[in-house]
């Protein structure tokens, strides 16, 4: 981390997640993402007159099984409150959340560093009902779709332990990742089923005390939050250093400009007037739900994590990243129980398939079976990295065989010192002027003999004999 | 007027499956009644006679095919104007909801449906329940028929007005801090507030949500206890529905009230009360006493902070739950405005009238943060010392008798200008509603103006059956003095 003009910044993440139960928090509407307008409604999520809330269980269960794998102690008695507050997409005045009693408190996550690995708290999760959507155009003015309205949310509010934006980034993947686990939701970050809130303040590095901080509402991607951060940190910073004071308020983010902008500031901030919702009864559970939640939950990322550094020996980092995405786990765990290879097969992941990957999750046409042939292709030195490479993309593309291809197309890398050294000689008969540049101590122009050689063999060579017996041929004369 | 609107709810049901008159022909009865007398009670807001009158001959061909009825089949109801009606506007007497028009019927509006009821119509209140006089209506006058000078008693006046006046069979009001039992006390009729959580809140546009309970208003105990019987049932649309099968509320009735201990607290006999109606209720305990009841004076010394924490409670929940009338949706918008901001601030001002606004301000601030401990919490807790004290009273009595109200209906007019005096009167009334208590009111006595005045019996939950034996007991006993 490179500090600018000595200060540090303190980071704390307050992140809205969509649970995926089929039917909202509070009525039996449906949940689903981009129906027509104010079509997936009742009058209970619209508030009509005289209907009231009833909490469906499924929204109790999923928070409690997020709190879980994040390491959270789950209360056996909380209660939902009411926030009040006036705006047109909130039919009741007031959004049914929870204030000082949550479902879920004192938990935390674990991120790889720069500096190793890190925790960071997670104060609470509480779960709450989501406002509907104001759509504005020309013809209508401002319109209002309630299909959102009532949508079950939680809420997970982090410590302020977060001290860069790539921790940010690495909370937040490793928080998307933790919850795809355990089947909560879909975390999708362009449709709004995971959105980020972003807490940020500033202090001279080695003080102890917080700065005043700035919120910074609803950003919806990886990319926006830590580009919000890098922007507000440094104009917090460079405020502070003209004597300027930071005053509380509420930014917004623009992605066009990448700047922060003042939304309102703390003075004509809402009082929510909380209390305790009087239509719906405390939310107890017993040691025995909870029990089965827990059961309930799949292996989680951590726990992959330790096993891929144990058993495969792959890197902290390269765990971290595979385990990201619980597909891409499966995936790759598929693929390490048919190979011999499995950091190959976690080398390849990262470094190229995740490039073919452009959806948000993990999507990948190739069958396991087929990437562990390639691998034990690549491992047992039939095939050489560049031809690797080669099938990797053909198999994504047209789902050839790598081990029917090598053989009908003769792709086998060439491993005999006698023919490789044979294509050297020539290649450094035709090309005398990088021999002399060679002997001149210009190492580098053994890379282009190389690559005559590598060409003229159809690019088969054993790259690490080619490059040896290279050397030892210009060496000689 | 036609003397058949004068029977009973069980008159009417043993005459309607005997054959003695009709449905129609009692619908009619009663639309003609509110013709000759509403112009001057002014009981009702809205009046469906064509619907009644064809619902009244539904029933009378299913009858005559021979299918088995409820005993409330083909009787005609009027309905307080905060209970949703599919498609009938309910407007809880105020211009913000005048006419709003439900989508769905209140749960018990499907219950009463399904035992083949007739609507009349529905009935005025004070705006969105909140008063004891029936004044705060924004859209009608209403007058106690036993003297059109006087106030009926609110917030259900409508509902209690209507069944004195033999506008409808029986009605339905709602009971937030006694707006049934003071009214039918003023009006001369029975009235019931349940146990909370026995009757669904779900359609009952909400005023204090913890509080709120629907109830009965009749001429007789044996017909509330029926109509009781109809709507009370777990429903699964209203959370503080209590999932309990309920007994049959006129079993008890008809037993004698011998050896039973009845609770009479000093706290609810103090100042303020008219002299007129400690004597009528003295009067009821002397009745119980000769029918061989024991009757004691008990302390709950809670009492006394029973109405401000009820006003605290009240309009807090309030506040919030009137939130939602913002011109937006639905409701009153106002005409002219700039921007949300304004809109939201022309529409509230303009739509609810000046006792709401002052409920609703009382309970923002008591909300507010930095007050919440001081008023809110505090109030809390006094109704844990209420509850407190009700359970301990009933360690030692079956039920409590005491008062409804201070005072007997009042001149129209007279209490309006005066928030803190009209609440008052409800100083005995609200505890009930404090500590979630079932409390049944009716008729012991007259003033020598001939105004009535009404008792309160109140019971531990679930002791429905009890109260409605112990207030049929006193029914009798006045009937034969009489």
């Amino acid at each position: 981390m490179q500090y600018y003009k000595g200060y540090e910044m303190v980071i704390g993440l307050e992140v809205h997640v969509e649970l995926n139960t089929e039917t909202k928090i509070f009525c039996s509407c449906p949940t689903t993402f981009g129906a027509a307008p104010n079509t997936h409604v009742c009058p209970v999520c619209m508030g009509l007159p005289g209907t009231l809330p009833v909490l469906n269980q499924k929204v109790v269960e999923y928070a409690v099984k997020a709190g879980l794998a994040t390491n959270c102690e789950i209360a056996r008695y909380s209660k939902e409150d009411r926030k009040n507050y006036f705006y047109p997409d909130l039919p009741k005045a007031y959004q049914i959340s929870q204030y000082d009693l949550p479902l879920c408190e004192h938990g935390w996550l674990e991120i790889e560093t720069e500096n190793g690995a890190k925790k960071i708290g997670i104060t609470r999760i509480h779960i709450e009902e989501d406002a509907g959507k104001l759509v504005h155009d020309d013809e209508h003015g401002t319109m209002i779709d309630c299909n959102r309205c009532g949508v079950p949310l939680i809420e997970i509010v982090s410590e302020p332990d977060i001290r860069s934006a790539e921790e940010a980034e690495g909370y937040m993947r490793k928080l998307r990742a933790t919850i795809l686990y355990t089947g909560v939701s879909d975390c999708k970050m362009n449709e709004g089923s995971m959105r980020c809130d972003v807490n940020l303040s500033v202090r001279k590095v080695g003080e102890t005390t917080f700065g005043t901080r700035t919120e910074m509402k609803n950003l919806n991607s990886f990319r926006f939050v830590v580009k919000a951060i890098e922007y507000e940190y440094k104009r917090q910073v460079d405020a502070l250093e003209k004597g300027e004071k930071i005053v509380q308020e509420t930014r917004r983010f623009d992605p066009d400009t990448g700047k922060t902008y003042t939304m309102r500031t703390k003075e004509d901030a809402n009082d929510y007037r909380y209390f305790p919702d009087p239509d719906l009864p405390p939310i107890i559970l017993t040691d025995e739900q909870i029990e089965a939640f827990r059961a309930e939950i799949p292996e989680l990322p951590d726990t992959r994590k330790a096993k891929y550094v144990k058993t495969y020996g792959l890197a902290a980092y390269d765990s971290e990243v595979i385990t990201a995405d619980r597909a891409m786990a499966d995936w790759f765990e598929a693929v390490a129980a048919e190979t011999a290879y499995p950091k190959i097969a976690a080398n390849m992941l990262i470094s190229d398939l995740m490039r073919l990957i452009e959806s948000e999750s993990f999507d990948c046409p190739i069958s396991p079976q087929s990437m562990a042939k390639l691998c034990d292709l690549f491992g047992h030195e039939v095939i050489n990295s560049s031809t690797a490479k080669k099938l990797l993309s053909r198999m994504w593309k047209d789902g050839i065989d790598p081990e029917e291809t090598v053989k009908a197309e003769n792709l086998a890398q060439i491993n005999d010192d006698a023919v490789i050294e044979e294509a050297v000689r020539a290649a450094a008969e035709a090309n005398p002027k990088s021999v002399a540049d060679y002997k001149k101590g210009k190492t580098a122009a053994a890379k282009a003999i190389v690559g005559q050689v590598m060409k003229a063999l159809g690019g088969r060579a054993n790259p690490v004999k080619l490059s040896e017996i290279t050397e030892k041929v210009l060496s000689e004369e | 007027m036609n003397e058949l609107v004068k029977r009973s709810v069980s008159e009417h049901s043993a005459a309607l499956q005997s054959g003695v008159y009709s449905a129609k022909e009692l619908t009619k009865a009663y639309l003609d009644a509110i013709d000759e007398t509403d112009g001057t009670i002014g009981a009702y807001i809205s009046l469906y006679p064509e619907e009644a009158l064809a619902a009244a001959a539904a029933v009378d061909e299913k009858r005559a095919k021979g299918e088995s009825l409820s005993p409330l089949a083909g009787i005609p109801a009027g309905i307080k104007d905060n209970i949703c009606t599919r498609g009938m506007r309910t407007t809880c007497a105020s211009k913000m909801l005048e006419n709003y028009v439900p989508p769905y019927d209140a749960d018990v509006i499907e219950r009463l449906k399904q035992s083949d009821y007739i609507l009349l119509g529905k009935l005025n209140m004070d705006e969105f329940a909140m008063g004891s006089s029936c004044e705060n209506s924004a859209l009608k006058l209403t007058r106690n028929p036993a003297d059109t000078s006087r106030v009926p008693g609110g917030s259900s006046g409508g509902s209690a007005a209507a069944v004195a006046a033999y506008e409808a069979a029986y009605t339905l009001g709602s009971d937030t801090g006694g707006s049934i039992r003071q009214p039918a006390s003023f009006c001369g009729v029975v009235g019931m507030k349940p146990t909370y959580g026995s009757v669904s809140r779900y359609g009952l546009v909400a005023f204090a949500s913890s509080l709120d309970q629907i109830g009965p208003l009749t001429r007789t105990v044996q017909d509330n206890a029926l109509v009781l019987n109809a709507i009370c049932g777990h429903d699964k649309r209203d959370a503080t529905s209590l999932a309990r099968q309920h007994a049959d509320f006129t079993a008890r009735i008809g037993q004698e009230v011998k050896g039973l201990r009845i609770g009479m607290p000093k706290e609810f006999f103090g100042d303020g009360i008219s002299a007129e109606v400690k004597t009528a209720v003295e009067n009821a305990a002397k009745l119980y006493e000769k029918m061989g009841a024991a009757i004691e004076e008990v302390s709950m010394p809670s009492i006394p902070h029973a109405l401000s924490a009820y006003y605290i409670i009240s309009s807090a929940e309030a506040s919030s739950n009137l939130a939602r009338f913002d011109g937006i949706r639905y409701g009153y918008r106002a005409k002219e405005f700039d921007g949300i901001t304004d809109l939201y601030l022309k529409s509230r001002s303009e739509g609810f009238g000046a006792e709401v606004k002052r409920r609703i301000m009382l309970g923002t601030f008591a909300l507010s943060s930095g007050y919440y401990d001081a008023y809110y919490k505090k109030a809390q807790q006094v109704r844990s010392l209420v509850t407190a004290d009700f359970n301990r009273v009933f360690e030692t009595c079956d039920v409590i008798l005491s008062p409804v109200a201070p005072t007997p209906a009042y001149k129209l007019g007279e209490k309006s200008a005066d928030p803190l005096e009209m609440y008052m009167g409800d100083a005995y009334s609200v505890p009930v509603n404090i500590a979630g208590v079932p409390a049944l009111s009716l008729p012991c006595g007259k003033t020598e103006a001939g105004l009535p005045v009404g008792c309160q019996l109140i019971g531990k939950v679930f002791s429905e059956p009890l109260l409605y034996q112990v207030g049929a007991a006193l029914e009798s006993a006045r009937k034969e003095r009489m």
